[in-house]
């Protein structure tokens, strides 16, 4: 998959298809201009007029109401027309079939699409095949990339740590079936965090996650050490196939994270998760609700930082 | 046309609001010299009003054509609009565009009692029906030639001119 599918002939961002592959640059800019967003949502009309006659199609090939609603927020915001489908994964067996559903919108004179798909690479192809001034978002494909979540995570860790520079990052949980584990380490390892850990048993593990550049932990109290940011993942129950785990009382005994765990971590460490969370399986009620927790900010940065990229692509 | 150092017109400005001022008024200014040039009048006019800024990133009616901004700064109106008499402050008054622009994002605010407009230049070349209240200086310049206030390292003002970036 071509990262230069993302990008204009100039450089600047076409598509937000993964966050592999962008420039610190681009990465840069979203997160700025997310900044600029976040006063929005005090504004008495919280609505600005920047795409006021743009039609944006949320295409969603695989159920995900709150990561729906988070897009149909912040393209309302933006003054945007927003148009939700939700289409069956099973009726769309077919790349023809999808293409051909694509191919029908952009006759009703769509401008952009966020698309959501079970199939890891299902944005790329319709990047591909859309008219030139169509744009196209990735809110999760597979267990490819969720680029837009990886997105308002770094803008979380900017927000209350300042940069990325001097941090030490572990990120806990089921990396093999995580798109979001690929986001996160794609975007912190462009944007120079120097120490990037993930944590997890060797059966959540890719097997490919040595050459990813990040140090590997196969326990949690290690693994999390004197960090200043944790990033919780889901246990994705439902990607589940055969006995990775013995069951979720066993994972929270080892791998939940309980406020004893958390203080391994610096005084001062942030909890994220990208929600929504199993309590009691991989994190903790009163870490989840604690003074460290940053799971709620995260939700209103996702709005800004979709609001963001949206205008971002609109404009170039 | 030698124009005079931008703190003589804060020091002109700054006399010409202090008599129009009321305990229900308040500063907004335009990012980014607008809101130096906020800074600077609260502070000669000794005043304890509330003040905001303002990024008109969003409001722009340029973007279909040209897209956002490239820096955008978020925009901080913390006290409560409606009923308020606004001051809007700008560093150079040109098209109008940008006030427009800022007219109607602090409506997005809520409903201020009115809106006046104090720039430090005032160049002409105005595209819509807008006139500022307080101006420091009226600039005679061409329509190929910019001017801009700049901050300098140490803090101080000084006004940039020269022909236009395209």
């Amino acid at each position: 998959m071509s990262a230069n599918l993302q990008l204009n002939d100039d450089g600047s961002l076409r598509h937000l298809l993964s966050l592999d592959g962008l420039p610190a640059r681009i990465l840069t800019q979203i997160l700025d201009t997310a900044a600029g967003f976040l006063s929005v949502s005090e504004q008495e009309v919280k609505k600005v007029p920047l795409l006021r006659g743009k039609a944006i199609f949320n295409l969603f090939f695989e159920p995900s109401t709150r990561t729906r609603t988070t897009f149909e927020i912040a393209a309302k915001r933006l003054s945007a027309d927003v148009v939700n489908l939700n289409i069956g994964a099973s009726s769309q067996s077919k790349g023809e079939t999808l293409l051909d559903t694509v191919a029908n919108l952009s006759a009703m004179h769509a401008d952009m699409f966020i698309v959501r798909h079970s199939s890891a690479g299902a944005a790329h192809l319709i990047a591909r095949n859309v008219a030139d001034h169509i744009r196209v978002m990735n809110a999760g494909d597979g267990r490819h990339a969720h680029p837009t979540q990886g997105l308002l995570d770094m803008f979380t860790i900017r927000h209350y740590k300042g940069g990325f520079h001097n941090l030490r990052i572990a990120i806990v949980g089921d990396i093999l079936h995580s798109r979001v584990a690929r986001s996160q380490i794609n975007a912190l390892t462009t944007l120079g965090c120097p120490e990037l850990r993930v944590v997890a048993p060797k059966t959540l593990l890719p097997h490919d996650v040595e050459g990813m550049g990040v140090h590997v932990y196969h326990r949690l109290e290690e693994g999390i050490k004197d960090v200043d940011v944790v990033m919780m993942l889901r246990l994705q129950n439902e990607r589940m196939q055969g006995a990775l785990l013995p069951s979720p009382q066993e994972y929270y005994k080892y791998w939940g994270l309980t406020p004893e765990k958390l203080r391994l971590a610096k005084p001062d460490a942030i909890v994220m998760h990208p929600g929504p969370m199993n309590r009691g399986v991989e994190i903790d009620s009163d870490v989840a609700d604690g003074r460290q927790s940053v799971i709620l900010p995260q939700v209103t940065f996702g709005i800004a930082v979709r609001m963001a990229v949206m205008s971002i692509l609109a404009g170039n | 046309m030698t124009l005079p150092k931008p703190t003589e017109l804060i020091d002109r400005l700054a006399e010409q609001i202090r008599p129009t001022l009321t305990p229900d008024c308040a500063l907004v200014g335009i990012h980014t010299g607008g809101v130096w040039v906020m800074e600077a009048l609260a502070r000669r006019l000794d005043s304890d009003l509330p003040c905001g800024s303002l990024d008109i990133a969003f409001y722009r009616d340029d973007f279909s054509r040209i897209g956002l901004h490239p820096i955008v700064k978020p925009s901080q109106i913390d006290f409560d609009t409606e009923g308020r008499r606004l001051l809007l402050i700008d560093d150079v008054l040109y098209t109008g565009r940008t006030v427009r622009a800022a007219m109607n994002q602090l409506f997005d605010y809520g409903r201020p009692a009115t809106i006046r407009l104090a720039v430090l230049v005032d160049r002409g070349g105005r595209e819509l029906p807008i006139c500022p209240d307080f101006s420091g200086y009226k600039l005679e310049i061409a329509d190929d030639q910019h001017v801009s206030l700049v901050k300098h390292d140490d803090g101080s003002l000084g006004f940039v001119r020269g022909a236009n970036r395209i």
